[in-house]
Order: C-alpha cells, then structure tokens, then sequence
C-alpha cells in the first residue's frame, strides 16, 4: 500500500507511529533514520518557533520544561498557516488546561503578553495624532469623544503584577506586589510595555471599546486622574485619531 | 495566462535578506547585487519589516522566495496564503517569485518543513495544476527548486530531472536550481551530482542557491547530509557550481544563511567566492 500525505503527517506529529508505507533507503529497504529527518526537523523547527516567540515563558520554566512542553503543544496545535511568526496563538489557553504548568498561576498572563508583543510588531502602522488635538476640540464637546487606537495597541488584562514579572525576567526589576493589567505599544517600530492600574486598565477598555469619554472615565471611579493615562498614551503615538 | 513580461534578477551574487543586516547592507552591499526574503516573514501589516523592504527596494532588485505554499500537497492551495502572496508580490514587485517541490501542509495543519514527493504522473499532474494556479494569480512567471531530499518513494517511477522537464512543460514556469540540494539528494540517494546537472533542463534556470549542509550517517553507516542553511558552503559545491556555470553562463546566485545567521563581513566573503565563480565563467 502506498503512503499519502495524511499517513505521513500522522507519523512526523507521532514519534511512536510507524514509518508511513513506501519511503525507502537508496538499498531498497524501508527508511527508519531518514524519515526520522523529516520527524525531527518538523518538531525543531515548531520548538524553535515557540522559543522566539516565548522567551519569558521559557525562562520562566527552565529549557527542559519548555520542550518538552513545546512537544505537547506543537502536537496538540500544530500551526493551521504559514506565518510563523504568529504560531502559538492558543498557548495562553493551552497553559491554562496545562497540569504540569498549573504552579506558575501567572504563565498565561505572560504568554498573552508576549503574544501581544508580536502582534504589535507586526501591526499596521497609523497615523499618530497631534499631541494638542484634544485641546483644539470645543470643551463642551469633550465628553462625547471617542477614541480610535493604533492597530498596534494591545492591553493585557491581568490579575498577577503581570509587567512587572515581565520586566524582571527581561530588563530587570522588582516585582510589584498589586495587579497590572499591561499596556502594549508601538511608538514607531519597537513594541513599548507600561505597566497600568487596574482603574487606567478599566477606562483603556472602555476607550478601546469606543465608549465616550465622558462615560468612559467612570469606570476609574472617583478622582481618576485621566491627564496621567492620556499623556502616556500619547507619549507612545497610541492614539491615531478622535471622532466627535 | 501570466504576464510574460521578462523580469530577470542580475546575474551577480545575491543573499538571503536578514534584519540584523540591514545597516550593513545599506552602507555597503559589495558584491552583492540582490536580495532574497522568505515571503512569509513580511506577511505583517506594518512596523519594521515592511519599511525595512521600502528602503531596501529602492536600492536593490528583490527575489520573493516561497517557503509555505506547499505546491505538492494533495489538498487545494491555501488560498488566504496565495492572496497574502500576491499582495506582496503586487506591492514589491519583485524581479522574481519561487517556491520548492515540495509538501508542508495537510488536512489544515502546516508542518513548516519541505516534505518530499513521489515522482509519478499523479504527481506531475497535481503540481503542474498548482503552479498554473498561483502563475494565473499572481499575474507572473514562477520558478520551481529542486528538494533535497533524505529518502526515496518505491512508487517514484521517474527521476527528479524528467519530473522537472515535464512540469515545465506543462506549465512554462522556469527552475530554482538549488546547487546544494542536488549535492545533499546525490549523496543522500546514491547517484551522481554532475550526471543530475547533465540531465537537468538547464535552459530553464532562472536562479541558482548555495548554502551550507550537516553531515550524518543513516542506520547503516551510510552519508545522511542534512539541508541545514547553518554554514558555509562546502568545497565540493562550489566544485559542482563551476560545472554547472560552465554549461549554462553566469546566473544570479544565493547565498542562503537561514540558521546561526553570521556577522555580515562572513557572508558577504561567500558572495565574494560566488562573484569569483561567475567571473570565471563569464571570462570562458
């Protein structure tokens, strides 16, 4: 029986599976080591892939644990497109269903992230609003503005002291002791991470999901001092455009 | 039908294109007169890989090479893939598109390695089929690059080089002779590397690659070269691009680099060596 392409698949995602039908040595006899190639440069190159794309997971972990969790995955989810640089996009998910990751509460928070980080990079660019624009609006009209991101602009939600965790395992740093949902940024080509607090990250929401201003500042409560949020936005060229 | 309009890469050394490069490149490229990306790295929407090809386009003739089409799968083309291919290819407008005989993706799942393909008449149909897709919609000519290969089919009924011929008959694509793959296939399945360039269809070679291989035995002690792009090439190579330049002139040639990527003057000196090749040979 000849072999097809779905028997060969099977057998390079399944180290235990038999060699498919019909591929062979220059001698004749049925290829072992050879196919083995092929097996092996399918779960290298899927490994390699999530390393670039998860450095902080893996360090989080240790090399050992991240291949051999790398070999679960790429198994489980090998990629469904071309784009490498987008693999792994069911990693957050795939950690959290993870028995042997399930001590490191806080290693989806940081795979999100470093999704997010790609994700960034790879975004379209956009236009970058004056830095004056919203004091060039009429004041009464303020309230009803509506923000449009940057396609770069990505916030992580997050329980854990997510940037700082972040921080510590790549520029260095304490880790904080509160929540940071985490803000992602492109201000012109390499990805910027500011860590916000959980009220900046409720009126960023809001924001993102073009609530009006106005309304949108309640979701910090009382006091929320949004001239802090706004110029770190536009410190960052987050912000592409206002709509009245 | 595609556009026949000639687009032709210079035959000067040229080199697959990496970030880290850039400023290297832009100050002084010498003697490398083209560049080669992966098409599938500048699939984003933005940000530094796609202004680094703007700046670089101006300066340099570009060579788009396909790594994930899979060309040789049972199934349809991904035709999302084959879009984002052509809106590349409609903004760079590059002298030249290729892709690999070769398989990556089945039943949704891309594999994201080049996997190897009997050579039947079943085989010639379904990839000649292929191309004549992504030719009709990419409104171009492309070329095709010969494997390297780590085992053989029992089903094969035809070699590598008449395959090749009939594809291009059937489909008027032009070749991608990878000089290094025909050394790691020869050695790998035991035949001659100059009797597979005697019986190539050389008048079709649009684009010749170089780089470099692993070496490694199989389970009985036999030579198991691995195509690994980690290295330089190897003496005997360039010994079998001198016999091939021989038979066909100066062609455009690529260094391919793609793992434990060198500092830039390394590379340039294996596009210096590719140059001397094709003085020579220019000079016969």
């Amino acid at each position: 029986m000849l072999s097809t392409q779905a028997d060969f698949r099977a057998a390079l995602l399944d180290p235990q599976a038999p060699t498919p039908n019909g591929v062979c040595n220059p001698g004749g006899e049925a290829a072992s080591k050879r196919f083995d190639v092929y097996r092996n440069n399918v779960a290298v190159s899927l490994t390699d892939a999530l390393e670039t794309a998860f450095p902080v997971v893996k360090k989080l972990v240790g090399d050992e644990f991240f291949h051999a969790m790398a070999g679960v995955y790429l198994r489980a989810h090998p990629p469904k497109s071309p784009l490498m640089m987008f693999y792994g996009d069911t990693m957050p998910a795939f950690l959290e269903g993870f028995p042997p990751a399930q001590s490191v509460p806080y290693l989806p928070d940081v795979a999100r992230l470093e999704l997010a980080l790609r994700e960034s990079y790879h975004a379209a660019d956009a236009p970058t609003l004056a830095p004056d624009a919203l004091g060039q609006l009429p004041p009464d009209s303020l309230p009803h503005v509506t923000f449009e991101f940057a396609p770069s602009v990505r916030l992580v939600q997050s329980t854990f002291p997510l940037h700082s965790i972040w921080a510590a395992n790549t520029t260095g740093g304490e880790i904080a002791n509160s929540p940071q949902p985490t803000l992602v940024t492109r201000p012109e080509f390499d990805p910027q991470v500011d860590p916000l607090t959980p009220e900046q990250g409720a009126v960023l929401t809001a924001l993102k999901n073009a609530t009006p201003l106005g309304t949108a500042i309640q979701a910090g409560g009382a006091g929320f001092d949004f001239g802090t949020l706004l110029g770190l936005l536009l410190s960052r060229n987050a912000i592409s455009t206002l709509k009245t | 039908m595609f556009d026949a309009t000639p687009r032709q890469l210079p035959n000067q050394p040229g080199v697959g294109y990496k970030a880290q490069h850039f400023n290297d490149i832009m100050a002084n490229a010498d003697p490398v007169g083209w560049l080669e990306i992966h098409a599938e790295n500048y699939m984003g929407l933005g940000g530094r890989p796609l202004a680094q090809l703007r700046h670089l386009s101006e300066k340099f003739p570009f060579s788009v090479h396909g790594v994930g089409l899979s060309i040789g799968g049972e199934g349809p083309l991904d035709a999302d893939h084959l879009a984002r291919l052509k809106t590349l290819c409609d903004w760079l407008q590059p002298a030249s598109f290729s892709e690999h005989l070769a398989w990556s993706s089945h039943d949704s799942a891309f594999l994201n390695d080049l996997l190897p393909l009997p050579y039947t008449a079943a085989t010639v149909k379904r990839v000649a089929d292929h191309i004549d897709q992504v030719q009709s919609t990419l409104g171009r000519q492309m070329l095709l690059e010969n494997p390297s290969s780590y085992l053989a089919f029992a089903e094969s009924d035809m070699s590598e080089t008449d395959f090749l011929a009939e594809i291009v008959a059937r489909t008027g694509c032009g070749l991608l002779l990878d000089v290094n793959n025909v050394f790691v296939s020869a050695t790998n399945l035991g035949y001659s590397p100059q009797g597979y360039i005697d019986a190539y269809p050389l008048d079709h070679v649009g684009e010749i690659h170089l780089g470099g291989h692993d070496e490694d035995e199989d389970e009985h002690g036999a030579p198991l070269l691995i195509d690994s792009h980690g290295r330089e090439v190897v003496d005997p190579v360039w010994t079998l691009l001198d016999y091939t330049l021989a038979k066909t002139g100066p062609k455009p040639l690529l260094i391919e680099w793609d793992t434990d990527v060198p500092e830039w003057p390394i590379l340039a000196e294996e596009a210096k060596r590719a140059d001397r090749a094709l003085t020579t040979v220019a000079a016969c």
